[in-house]
């Protein structure tokens, strides 16, 4: 084990406290807030500044972020980012870090190969159509499989921090139940009722239906086609032999989820949309006794839109536009030799900042009303550039790790 | 290229996009601006979060549709709602009260097989559409906000799955029309909305891929929103950057007061924001053989109905109306 610096107290404006004691901290947020570049930003941050092995599992990352972790096409396996590659964008490595990517069909059938009863019954899975066709186009499935993949690695002890983000969602909160539901999923009296027949009948057998039974079958008959009936039947019938296996295993990752060890960082941007869910995340975390351990707010403008002093300059720069570009054009620089230009160009950089301005004073207003915010908020601003390499997850870093 | 005018023109309207690139917004836009032309328009919010109608300024809609703005109603998708309805029109089953537990073990069955959650959704979309060519139902036009673009193809997919997956039954009947009307770029078609951004140009580029491969519904346009303004031309910009010099800023300072430095620091970060995504825009234009609308980022305080209104009025300008 690393060294590690701080009490376990989550205060301030800085994630190191929460990198620095927690064993999984998870990253979550609606879509196209910046939820990947940050995850792999805190991991970058732990393993130079704080130490220890470090794991970033990522979902789905930009191609440019994925090369720059070394993670090459696709399939679950773990590799160590080189210490070169830290070296190269400035930082000192103190631990190591190491990526990796979500592969969900791989998982699934990892999941399939470890519960099934015997080898027969999980290929019989595996090569069912509705499987591919569930695990590949299922939306809930990702969200099961990731957090099944997070209990996966943590239970290996391999990492001493292991930070993931999450899939995208319909909504933010989809992922946290997903454990549970699959547990029921398979576990429901529904499914047993539904299948009831195949399973009195024997798989191809003639099917005996009860008298609660019958309308459904006689009407999802006339809807579906019995064939297709048959199909689910056949596949949930063998996924329920992985039943008890798949319950502890879901029961479990919910055991993870809620333990001490495992904090959430909401991640959002100060827009409308993406702020409500945030919000409404951080509600729903506590609300279910979740660990909430900070919040981010990603590419927010910088503070001197907010200062009095620029929005003076700036209106002056447009009021007095003419005056102004006379007394710079006598600077002598050459390229301020026209007064006309100077002016139109002082103008534009008024009316730029504010316009600015006018978004920065939602943002702050909007940051304002976060009322169920954890106590660690740390806000990053809106790079010039899109980050996509590790130097420029080094400079999310220094916002991350803001003392 | 230039966009498509008979946008409006058409029936049914999709728009994806990666989350929180505006698709929302996009969609909302378009409606109110069909409506403002005069047509009557149903907004199908396909995600049943019920928030497309802030953009209105509306209190959030369920499965029935609700005049929103004058012209435009709204209604969110909700697949048991619309499995309720399907099997009312089609099986004609009398009590209701009987259809609960039914509708609540196929809504189950639903959940379970693939496609016929997307199904359901899209069926109704469709059965909308169809509805009102034939005179049943009044719309004008259906804008679907439809799901994200990791999702879209399963969504628009559907009809074709359900029947490769079912061989006999009355939804196989059914989805025959469905994929006719889904791929008739007379009425269809699946627009992508993007920002200038790496991950929602690369997810746009690769979905305009697939959809050209594996989909039979038309694709449309593709809407870049928050398209940041070019602020100098070539010779202004090299008199702002003169304006950096040390000897400009001590006059900026004395004339216009301690913050001019921060102002020429917000033009260089405005400068810049605006040419990383110009790269951005320029790859997508490459990559992509669609129409190509751009929508700017707009500087206002709000998010509500005004904003709507503003990017109508710019869709409206780009597509030449």
């Amino acid at each position: 084990m690393s060294p590690r610096r701080r009490p376990a107290t989550v205060t301030g404006n800085s994630l190191e406290p929460l990198l620095a004691t927690k064993e999984i901290v998870i990253f979550c947020g609606s879509g196209g807030v910046g939820k990947t570049s940050t995850a792999a930003a805190a991991g970058v941050a732990a393993a130079t500044r704080l130490g220890g092995k470090v794991l970033v599992l990522t979902i789905d990352p930009a191609r440019r972020l994925a090369s720059a972790l070394g993670l090459e096409g696709f399939g679950n396996l773990e590799k160590r980012v080189p210490d070169e590659a830290l070296r190269a964008a400035g930082l000192e490595p103190r631990g190591e870090l190491w990526a990796a990517m979500l592969d969900t069909k791989r998982s699934w059938d990892d999941l399939v190969l470890r519960h099934a009863p015997n080898e027969e019954t999980a290929y019989r899975i595996l090569e069912n159509r509705l499987y591919t066709n569930i695990t590949g186009r299922f939306v809930q499935s990702h969200d099961y499989i990731a957090m099944e993949r997070l209990y996966d690695v943590h239970t290996t002890g391999k990492y001493d921090l292991i930070i993931i983000d999450t899939p995208p969602t319909r909504s933010a909160i989809d992922f946290l139940e997903a454990p549970k539901r699959m547990a029921e999923f398979f576990g429901g009296r529904l499914l047993r009722w539904l299948t009831l027949p195949y399973r009195v009948g024997g798989r191809r057998g003639a099917r005996v239906l009860t008298a609660a039974s019958r309308p459904f079958y006689q009407l999802a008959d006339r809807i579906l086609g019995s064939q297709f009936l048959q199909d689910i039947a056949e596949f949930f019938l063998n996924f329920q032999s992985m039943y008890d296996g798949f319950v502890e295993r879901a029961q479990a990752v919910e055991r993870l989820l809620h333990d001490r060890r495992t904090a959430f960082t909401v991640v959002t941007t100060l827009e409308g949309a993406p702020l409500r869910e945030a919000q409404f995340f951080c509600e729903e975390l506590v609300a279910r006794k979740f660990n909430l351990g900070a919040l981010v707010l990603n590419k927010t403008l910088p503070g001197y839109f907010l200062e009095p002093e620029g929005d003076e300059a700036a209106e002056t720069l447009c009021s007095d536009a003419d005056g102004i570009a006379d007394a710079v054009a006598a600077t002598g620089i050459a390229e301020l030799g026209d007064g006309a230009r100077n002016a139109r160009v002082l103008r534009t950089v008024g009316d730029s900042f504010k316009n600015f301005a006018v978004v920065a004073r939602r943002e702050a207003e909007l940051k304002a009303v976060l009322s169920d915010a954890p106590e660690a908020v740390v806000t990053i601003p809106n790079f010039e550039v899109d980050i996509h390499d590790v130097s420029g997850l080094a400079r999310i870093g220094d916002y991350l790790f803001a003392a | 290229m230039r966009p498509a005018p008979d946008l409006l023109a058409r029936r049914l309207l999709f728009f994806t996009g990666k989350g929180g690139v505006g698709k929302s917004t996009v969609a909302a836009a378009t409606a109110l601006l069909a409506a403002e032309r005069g047509q009557r328009v149903l907004v199908v919010e396909a995600d049943d979060k019920g928030n497309l109608p802030r953009h209105f300024e509306a209190a959030p809609v369920g499965f029935q549709p609700r005049e929103v703005y004058p012209g435009v109603h709204v209604m969110a998708m909700r697949t048991e709602d619309s499995l309720k309805e399907y099997l009312r029109l089609n099986l004609r089953v009398p009590v209701l009260s009987r259809l609960g537990p039914l509708a609540r073990a196929l809504e189950f069955v639903a959940t379970a097989a693939p496609g016929v959650k997307e199904i359901l959704t899209v069926g109704k979309v469709c059965w909308e559409v169809r509805e009102s060519i034939e005179g049943r139902a009044d719309w004008d036009l259906v804008v679907v906000d439809a799901a994200a673009t990791g999702h879209i193809i399963g969504q628009l997919d559907a009809p074709r799955g359900i029947k490769e997956l079912v061989s006999v039954g009355m939804v196989r009947q059914q989805t025959d029309w469905m994929v006719e009307l889904l791929s008739d770029p007379a009425i269809t078609a699946l627009n992508v909305v993007a920002t200038p951004e790496e991950m929602p140009v690369q997810e746009t580029i690769e979905l305009v891929e697939r959809a050209k491969a594996e989909l039979a519904v038309p694709l449309g346009l593709v809407l870049v929103n928050r398209v940041l303004p070019e602020l100098f031309t070539r010779p202004d910009e090299e008199t702002f950057e003169a304006l950096r010099e040390p000897e400009a800023t001590k006059i900026l300072d004395e004339q216009a007061g301690p913050g001019a430095t921060s102002v020429l620091e917000a033009a260089r970060l405005a400068v810049s924001l605006r040419r990383t995504r110009v790269a951005y825009l320029s790859e997508l234009r490459e990559a992509v053989e669609l129409p190509l609308v751009y929508l700017p980022y707009l500087f206002v305080r709000d998010q509500g109905v005004r904003v709507t209104k503003m990017v109508a009025e710019e869709l409206g300008q780009e597509l030449g109306l």
